[in-house]
């Protein structure tokens, strides 16, 4: 692969892969310590062509597994140094002993997270069930729509992650995402060096009156989880200062029009259409897109439909999703990840929570969709919408349906 | 927006060419993306990758189903694969053949379509000494698009093609790509 050298704000054609890799050679990382697992691979491999080409001065470990990989992070980072890693799927499943202990020692990080489906069966495409297994362990988890997000993220999360001492997980879609083309507006190097700044970590192990990974019984353990909540509570406050410092610089040069800048900036949430919609769904990664340019379509004929793209899962904005979701008749939730046993969708759950905390109730359906990269189309838009329309009018529809599932597997079931 | 579908097999650069594509559209503004069907690329094995080219932003991320214009850069996939799948008859075909688009049209019964035809193969063969049948059959894509959505312009794509192979072949072979990309652009047949 040929690596060129971008410098200046440049719009280039980009994976998303490639998209993030430009992203970590400009914040120009302490120590990246990987493990490489389709669809991340081509992250570190972009990434260590950046490391022997003398591009960044990061000290790159090449871990015998995610756990080691991870594992190293965090000791990176409690020393003080400015640490990342990537890794897919299977990969996080690995890293789950030590991302509780990531967040758990307030360890800053950022882990670019290129969502893949778990096993069994063996499947390398996406969906969110890596990031939604990992949702309780204490990071902050960042979903972007397409390349340029993803590459915007994981700049702004470097800072919010140093801000609370939290990891941040930024996720992008495995493939949809990560492997497409498409076009991505990179800031000059220099922006990027100086809006991530120098980095001066308080705590670091390398100094002799601090203690990290010590053990904490049933006398102080409690205390720690409860300082883990309160710092996850600071999180808005932290986005919001990040953000409004990365809108100032997208608006520096003037040649970015709103919309852009809007879309980049780091937010909870991102309504589309929503205003006077009386059908609003909720979605979370690439689909959102999809289904922007559905409503679109709709909103031609006059249908009231609107989006509630949610791109920070954890900490939940659950004041700001109410907001957006008071007015709607009737809402449809995405989720491209599953429960087993539970009612619906991680999502969903959220959702539902939301609007309780705000004595809200109104109808709502869930949609699981797009498990192990099955596509996710226009089709399959409209056909959420047809059933919240039916709905609606008063139809009998389930509360949970799965979104294109094959023919052939459906008429067995009938039998 | 046009959508657009390649049919290749591995290792005949349709992705590589797909790719060229969208960097040409992006470099001059516009929009584009360029996604493969990941999945079985194995040498020789049939498949498939696509394109949408826009002057307005893209926010679709799903596959091409519906396309509007079906490249095929190898002409036995035309008895192996349904290159009309999801294609209306609308739809515009752009293949590699040595026939005319209205031998093409009798021998596989196709109903409307538009038809074009390229013998890539031979300019390939000419050109670049090998059966690279992808830069000549981008030149004619690039024709098509050009008619209908005024992007992205031939020069364009040359310098995507120079930019995309100048390190890794001579001067003489990208020369011959050169060359076989504006044969292609030129040499295609329409009905």
């Amino acid at each position: 692969m040929a690596i060129i050298l971008f410098k200046n704000r440049t719009v280039r054609p980009l994976t998303g892969n490639f998209a993030v890799s430009e992203a970590m050679r400009q914040i120009n990382p302490d120590v990246v310590a990987a493990y490489p697992i389709t669809p991340q691979t081509e992250i570190m491999q972009i990434f260590s062509s950046f490391v022997s080409n003398g591009y960044v001065d990061s000290e790159l470990i090449t871990a015998e597994s995610e756990h080691s990989a991870l594992s190293a992070c965090v000791g990176a980072a409690v020393s003080g140094a400015r640490a990342m890693t990537a890794t897919a799927g299977p990969g996080l499943a690995l890293m789950w002993e030590i991302l509780g202990i990531a967040s758990g020692m307030r360890a800053p990080m950022v882990l670019q997270l290129v969502n893949r489906a778990l096993s069994a069966p063996i499947n390398i495409h996406c969906d969110h069930s890596d990031a939604m297994g990992a949702r309780d362990q204490g990071w902050i988890q960042v979903f972007a729509e397409d390349a340029q997000e993803a590459y915007d993220h994981l700049i702004q999360s470097v800072k919010v992650a140093e801000k609370v001492y939290l990891p941040v997980m930024s996720c992008m879609d495995g493939f949809i995402v990560s492997h497409a083309i498409d076009r991505v507006s990179l800031l000059a190097d220099e922006e990027v060096r100086e809006f991530v700044g120098e980095y001066k970590y308080p705590y670091s192990m390398l100094s002799k009156t601090v203690t990290h990974g010590a053990i904490a019984m049933t006398d102080s353990y409690f205390e720690f989880k409860h300082q883990q909540r309160l710092a996850m509570d600071e999180v808005k406050k932290a986005v919001e200062e990040v953000s409004k410092e990365y809108k100032e610089l997208l608006e520096s040069q003037g040649n970015l029009k709103d919309w852009e800048i809007e879309k980049r900036v780091l937010k909870f949430v991102e309504p589309y259409k929503i205003e006077d919609a009386e059908i609003v769904l909720v979605a979370m990664g690439s689909a959102a897109g999809t289904i922007k340019y559905v409503i679109d379509k709709l909103r031609e004929e006059g249908k009231k439909v609107g989006l509630l793209k949610i791109k920070i899962f954890r900490p939940f904005p659950y004041e700001e999703v109410s907001k957006y979701l008071e007015n709607a008749k009737i809402l449809g939730i995405l989720d491209r990840a599953e429960t087993f046993g539970g009612k619906g969708g991680p999502l969903l759950s959220e959702i539902i929570t939301a609007l309780y905390l705000k004595g809200i109730h109104k109808p709502i359906r869930n949609f699981i969709y797009g498990l192990g990269g099955r596509d996710f189309n226009i089709n399959h838009v409209k056909e959420v919408i047809n059933t919240l329309e039916r709905t609606l009018k008063g139809e009998n529809t389930p509360f949970l349906s799965y979104i294109n599932l094959r023919k052939d597997y459906l008429d067995t079931l009938q039998k | 927006m046009i959508e657009i579908r390649w049919h290749g097999r591995g290792g005949q650069g349709a992705v590589t060419a797909s790719k060229i594509l969208s960097s040409a559209v992006i470099a001059e503004g516009s929009y584009s993306q360029s996604n493969p069907d990941y999945g079985a690329e194995r040498s020789g094995a049939p498949l498939k990758t696509y394109n949408r080219v826009s002057k307005k932003p893209l926010t679709l991320h799903c596959m091409v189903t519906n396309p509007n214009i079906v490249i095929v850069i190898d002409p036995t996939l035309l008895d192996e694969v349904d290159i009309l799948e999801g294609t209306d008859e609308n739809a515009i075909l752009i293949i590699n053949t040595s026939m005319t688009p209205k031998e093409i049209r009798e021998k596989y019964n196709i109903q409307g379509r538009k038809i074009y035809t390229l013998n890539a193969t031979n300019i390939a063969l000419e050109e670049i000494k090998r059966p690279a049948t992808n830069i000549p059959m981008l030149g004619a894509l690039v024709r098509v698009l050009y008619e209908l959505e005024g992007i992205p312009k031939l020069e364009t794509v040359e310098q995507e093609v120079i930019d995309t192979f100048g390190q890794k072949l001579s001067k003489e072979i990208l020369e011959g790509n050169l060359r076989a990309l504006k044969r292609g652009y030129s040499e295609i047949i329409s009905e």
